[in-house]
């Protein structure tokens, strides 16, 4: 399990639940490295201003990430974390390698809300 | 746009920027750190630390986060992984502003900004970021089994993390733009004898080839001025560190290498402003030497807000 203050998805039933069950959902997977550490603070921090959006984490080398490491919109991706941003279900947005909070705050303002 | 007033803002989250945070906010001084990288800065790279006094063995990442629980328990707030992009030190009252968004203002301000890993500046390298271009051999390194990859650079980091990707990969082609190498022999011997690294040497990468991914590199010989091109299923850039100092580089003292001057105290040529950590001209960098770096600068600066 990440060592985050995130909310972390544990299993693919999870997974499922929390994309069908809210309208937006960010999900970063990714380790505890020094392009993924920097993603989850800006999570942790954006956690009180976008309260309908739900952040979560989701550590790359459990099983049930194949989930989203084997995901459509992550084709190709060779850097850490994977970040994808779902609505009502659907993947609406997908990032690889380090992003910082501009960018995020951007993708979620453009997809999320 | 909303402005919001702190006591202090420490710039920087590495060692130097946490330790003078928890200083701050211990003297119950309203503070705020922001930074522009990972918190922890250099220091979550180091997979082992054993010489920091007091830790018998902990990753340099444990430290940091460590220091970054402190530092929130003793009441600093932390803005992360934001941009910079406006900043007055002149007046009294010192001015910051983040992704064109949010305003800080405050009494003192405290620079511990460390240092970034230099880009290669070659066409299509933010293009090709986490598409086939990673500073980060452990972080991306399993992504590359049995492939071939470029690692540019001639220094410790160049050669030390080529010498890992070796578990993964197939091949590795060490491209540096001198006929000799900047890292230890240890280092130097190491990345030698492995039979999967190979080497290019006074050659410079100047461009990104491929469409969705890197397909390859151009590379120029520095000494003939020919060019040629490989192909590579990616590239580790390691071309060493320079000092954030761009967002004040007109207003602080800065050495010949860019690194700020400080007096004794870790004062700069600006009243209200210290800094502190590997941003400032110094000989050592350790996590042991910018801990001691952010105290003397929280210290003087809580005198400075004293008097």
């Amino acid at each position: 399990m990440l060592g985050t203050n995130l909310e972390h998805i544990k299993s693919v039933e999870e997974f499922n639940e929390v994309i069908e069950s809210n309208e937006n959902v960010m999900i970063c997977c990714g380790r505890m490295g020094p392009m993924c550490l920097p993603v989850y603070d800006v999570m942790e921090n954006l956690e009180e201003k976008y309260e309908n959006v739900k952040f979560y984490d989701m550590e790359f080398d459990a099983p049930h990430a194949h989930v989203l490491r084997n995901h459509e919109s992550a084709s190709g991706f060779m850097g850490l974390p994977f970040t994808f941003y779902f609505k009502n279900g659907k993947a609406v947005k997908a990032t690889t390698s380090i992003q910082n909070k501009k960018q995020i705050k951007t993708i979620i303002e453009e997809h999320l809300v | 746009m909303n402005v919001k007033h702190y006591d202090a803002i420490v710039l920087g989250a590495g060692a130097a920027g946490l330790t003078a945070g928890i200083y701050l906010a211990r003297a119950n001084l309203k503070t705020l750190i922001i930074n522009e990288g990972s918190i922890g800065g250099q220091m979550v790279l180091t997979h082992a630390v054993a010489n920091y006094p007091g830790v018998l063995e902990a990753s340099g990442r444990d430290i940091s986060l460590i220091m970054k629980k402190q530092a929130k328990e003793f009441g600093c707030d932390i803005e992360s992984n934001v941009e910079i992009t406006k900043l007055d030190l002149n007046s009294n009252k010192k001015m910051i502003e983040i992704d064109d968004d949010e305003v800080f203002t405050s009494d003192v301000v405290i620079l511990a900004t460390g240092g970034k890993p230099r880009k290669l500046g070659a066409k299509n390298e933010d293009k090709f970021k986490g598409f086939g271009i990673s500073y980060c051999a452990t972080c991306d390194g399993d992504f590359y089994t049995d492939k071939d990859v470029i690692v540019v650079g001639g220094g410790n980091s160049a050669l030390e993390e080529a010498v890992s990707l070796t578990k993964w990969v197939r091949s590795i082609t060490i491209v540096h733009q001198f006929d000799n190498f900047q890292a230890t022999d240890h280092a130097i011997e190491q990345a030698k004898k492995n039979d999967k690294i190979s080497f290019i040497l006074e050659s410079e990468i100047t461009e990104y080839l491929g469409e969705q991914q890197v397909e390859g590199v151009k590379i120029q010989n520095q000494k003939t001025g020919e060019f040629s091109e490989l192909k590579t299923d990616g590239v580790f850039v390691y071309v060493g560190y320079i000092p954030n100092t761009d967002n004040f580089k007109d207003i602080i003292d800065l050495s010949e290498r860019q690194e700020i001057l400080t007096d004794a105290n870790m004062q700069t040529n600006i009243k209200g402003v210290f800094s502190a950590g590997d941003v400032r001209i110094k000989k050592i960098r350790q996590i042991t030497t910018a801990v001691s770096d952010g105290t003397i600068a929280a210290l003087n600066a809580i005198e400075y807000l004293q008097n």
